[in-house]
């Protein structure tokens, strides 16, 4: 008779994830970089409303004025507090960061995964039309985009993650390649499984390692687009800042009011080293080759 | 031997080779496959050898439908396994099973033995949760493991644990019929026997029909009633395991026969080898007539004329060499 008992009694076996996530934990580059990116958020997100001020009012008093009990961070030549535009520029950066990244993580997830499974011609064709979007300069594309639709922030967002799914799509069309010539999917096949049921329990639980990865690298890749794009006049309009308008007009003033710089300049650099040591981190903890067998 | 309950007829799979970049042009045809005719009784063990690329793996995922088949059928328990459509050969699957060759592989790494062994007996028949318990712990118990064990991840288990969960998993959807490709090939020595042991096991107590490929003869030689020989996508022999192995006909099994070694230096030392010569030739250009010939030391003038057929040279056993007679009398 089978002791059913047994299998109450079944002691929980370590799952990838949770392995990952052991691994993860004992990279302690990677922990500062997950606990550097939550006070980053909850401070840019809550901030402003405890801020005294907010990041168009001018406080004609203090026109430039360098970090004091008053502006913690100085304020710009505008007299503007500086922190609490930090604040403001810190959500549009790390706004346009997520939200590029996510669409671009739906159309690369989608369309790499289609192209892979289906393989064959279609995937030829599509892949194809990867490579030619691969060679369009980017930043032609987005002036030209701006002077056909003017400027505007969701343009933005939209611009970028039409670029950024390239990448996302080879990826994973990779994968799902891989996978689809592995054993544990023939014997899916074999069992009669459905369609649906082999890519959602066995093909994207296998991808999303990869994709969690390269998602926490696209989204400093996608920041610096933006504090290009912003850099050059192509992005954010006054009186909004990101931290890319920010860094920008602190540079023109550099020479005078340093602060202006330096301050957005180390957020930025702070947000951008921590999400590339938390990708890392990542990589390393579900990199099967580093695992153990 | 009782009527057939697996009979496959003139099974062929053929592989078209392609060259070019935009315009493919068919430059080939690489016969994987190509003539393939055996029937085997109701809980039979075949025993299918032949060197790597003779199309034994091919020829086991022809059989299951995991590979179309270019010709002929293949008959399982009075279906025709090979007309049906896309949702009615589905739906068949619970029939037959196969048991891969890298139990590292074959074992989905995200999912615990509980989930992948309840999905596959939810795959085909609507199971009680009540019952679903149960019916695991007596599976894992079937294959000699512990129910301990099933929430456990497959990398937390050794090699030869995992292809019992792979047993295990085939054994779920309770088919008629199991093709195990190169169970043991990636298993130590000493987990091998224990694998294969478990195999004859299941398939006595269970009426299973298995095809058992390897390419190391003495592997199947304990546990087989019949074995095959394949060379380059055709079977030139089969019969009773005991005599394939004591008196094989064909030269290319001589040939096999004489590799396995034997657990005994003062026979060993006086028995003699036939070595072959040459590497298998490429399947996309085979050679005319017999495809042995080139390395066959008993080849004539006439060999490479026809491609000979599999021909009964006593009741239980066929051959396909024009010379079988001939080179057996003495």
């Amino acid at each position: 008779m089978p002791d059913v008992a047994e299998i109450d009694a079944a002691e929980p076996g370590a799952s990838l994830w949770r392995d990952a996530w052991l691994r993860l934990r004992k990279n302690r580059l990677a922990v500062f970089g997950g606990v550097a990116l939550i006070i980053i958020t909850l401070f840019c997100l809550v901030g402003p409303w405890l801020s005294r001020y907010t990041y168009e009012e001018q406080d004609f008093a203090q026109y430039a004025k360098p970090p004091s009990a008053l502006h913690w961070f100085g304020t710009d030549k505008l007299g503007r507090d500086q922190m609490t535009r930090i604040m403001h520029g810190g959500r549009i950066s790390l706004g346009v960061g997520i939200c590029a990244t996510l669409v671009s993580l739906t159309i690369g997830v989608l369309y790499g995964a289609l192209a892979g499974f289906l393989g064959g011609k279609t995937d030829a064709a599509m892949m194809r039309i990867v490579d030619i979007l691969y060679a369009l300069p980017f930043t032609v594309f987005v002036i030209l985009l701006m002077v056909v639709f003017g400027r505007n922030i969701v343009l933005l967002f939209v611009a970028i993650g039409a670029v950024e799914w390239l990448t996302m799509a080879r990826i994973v069309r990779g994968q799902v390649q891989s996978l689809r010539k592995q054993e544990f999917i023939e014997a899916a096949l074999s069992l009669g499984l459905s369609q649906r049921r082999i890519i959602l329990r066995h093909m994207i639980p296998n991808v999303l390692g990869p994709v969690a990865v390269y998602t926490t690298l696209t989204i400093p890749a996608v920041m610096l687009l933006e504090a290009f794009l912003s850099f050059l006049g192509l992005g954010v309009q006054p009186p909004m800042s990101s931290w890319g308008t920010m860094i920008k007009d602190g540079a023109e003033l550099m020479e005078e009011f340093p602060w202006l710089l330096m301050i957005p300049a180390a957020f930025f650099s702070l947000t951008l080293f921590s999400l590339n040591f938390l990708g890392d981190g990542l990589r390393d903890a579900l990199d099967v080759r580093t695992s153990k067998d | 031997m009782s009527e057939a309950f697996l009979q496959i007829e003139n099974l062929k799979t053929h592989f078209p080779v392609e060259r070019g970049m935009i315009i493919r042009r068919r430059i080939g045809t690489v016969k994987a496959v190509d003539g393939v005719t055996f029937s085997l009784a109701r809980g039979e063990i075949l025993g299918l050898v032949g060197e790597s690329g003779c199309g034994k793996s091919t020829l086991g995922r022809t059989i299951l439908q995991l590979i179309p088949p270019t010709e002929g059928t293949v008959v399982l328990a009075g279906k025709n396994l090979a007309g049906l459509n896309k949702h009615d050969l589905r739906e068949s699957r619970a029939d037959f099973q196969m048991i891969f060759q890298d139990p590292y592989a074959s074992l989905n790494p995200r999912m615990t033995v509980f989930d992948a062994l309840a999905e596959a007996m939810r795959a085909h028949r609507k199971i009680p949760a009540a019952e679903i318990n149960e019916r695991v712990a007596a599976l894992m118990q079937k294959v000699g493991l512990s129910p301990r064990f099933v929430k456990k991840y497959p990398h937390e288990f050794s090699g030869g644990q995992r292809q019992r969960i792979a047993i295990a998993r085939a054994l779920a959807v309770e088919p008629k019929l199991i093709i195990a490709d190169e169970p043991v090939s990636a298993l130590d020595v000493s987990i091998q026997a224990q694998i294969i042991n478990l195999l004859a096991k299941l398939s006595r107590e269970m009426q299973l029909t298995l095809v058992f490929i390897s390419h190391d003869l003495s592997v199947v030689k304990h546990i087989s009633d019949r074995i095959a020989v394949m060379y380059l996508g055709r079977i030139v022999e089969i019969g009773p395991a005991a005599q394939v192995f004591e008196q094989p006909l064909h030269p290319y099994t001589k040939a096999l026969v004489s590799a396995v070694p034997i657990p005994d230096p003062e026979r060993e030392k006086q028995r003699q080898r036939v070595i072959l010569t040459g590497d298998p030739p490429s399947p996309l250009d085979p050679p005319s007539g017999c495809s042995f010939h080139p390395r066959c030391s008993y080849a004539a003038t006439e060999c490479s004329r026809a491609v000979p057929a599999l021909e009964i040279f006593d009741p239980a056993r066929t051959v396909a060499c024009i010379r079988a007679r001939e080179i057996n009398q003495a």
